[in-house]
């Protein structure tokens, strides 16, 4: 996923990923980054959950407003 | 936080020996313009397809390195999950694809202006790459260049 993301974005597209785990993320260092407190295989929350989903989502999206050389980690604050 | 003791004990001892390679990135892109202006294409690593495209090949050595391109005005509940992974729970994902692809929740976005467009097209691979040259040399760069091809302004992956 981040090596994905960091192709991409060496092309000139901005990008954002989430991430379930800090080990991977940490090592990959890909440009912008949202860490969440879910488990494997439920990054935006919790099914059927429009509203989390949406906070997830955008707490994502305003990273993309950032720029710099390094990597942007930020963790998703659910509450 | 999903944490790596939560992994079952092969997972752990693989990734706790996995040499993550990254990719040289910076200076990072700049989005040109406001959020509520761009087009916006999603990738996902959860193994979706189409039930006309090939599901993903969990025995290629290495990984399945390929992609799958998924239509913007897909309805989210055809989507297939091929992802064979037992690292991670599929439950949630089966009932409702947008924990993994939040297709609908963009959607959503664009109708309240929050976000200008979505990409007429998005793309889909399986996570749970161990040998990812193919990956970094050849498909993900075709994607790269898909979504240039479509003057897409901003990406959002998401993992499982």
């Amino acid at each position: 996923m981040g090596l994905i993301a960091s192709v991409i974005e060496k092309t000139g597209i901005p990008t954002v990923c989430l991430s379930l785990l800090r080990e991977a993320a940490v090592k990959v260092k890909p440009p912008r980054c949202l860490f969440v407190p879910f488990s494997h295989g439920y990054p935006l929350g919790k099914p059927n959950q429009p509203e989390l989903q949406h906070r997830v989502l955008a707490a994502a999206l305003d990273l993309l407003k950032a720029q710099g050389s390094e990597p942007i980690l930020q963790e998703f604050n659910p509450h | 936080m999903a944490r790596l003791e939560e992994l079952k004990l092969t997972h752990r001892l693989f990734m706790k020996a996995y040499r993550y390679r990254s990719v040289a990135w910076s200076p990072g892109a700049r989005l040109s313009k406001p959020l509520r202006e761009c087009k916006l294409a999603l990738i996902t690593t959860a193994g979706l397809h189409l039930s006309s495209q090939p599901p993903f090949d969990a025995s290629i050595r290495g990984g399945d390195f390929t992609f799958r391109e998924i239509p913007g005005d897909i309805s989210v509940r055809k989507l297939k999950i091929s992802h064979r992974s037992t690292a991670f729970e599929h439950t949630g994902a089966r009932q409702d694809r947008n924990l993994v692809f939040p297709l609908d929740r963009c959607r959503e976005l664009v109708e309240r202006g929050e976000l200008g467009a979505l990409n007429r097209r998005h793309f889909s691979f399986m996570g749970s790459i161990s040998a990812p040259g193919r990956l970094i040399a050849k498909t993900a760069p075709q994607v790269a260049q898909k979504l240039r091809d479509d003057g897409v302004d901003a990406v959002f992956l998401v993992p499982v």
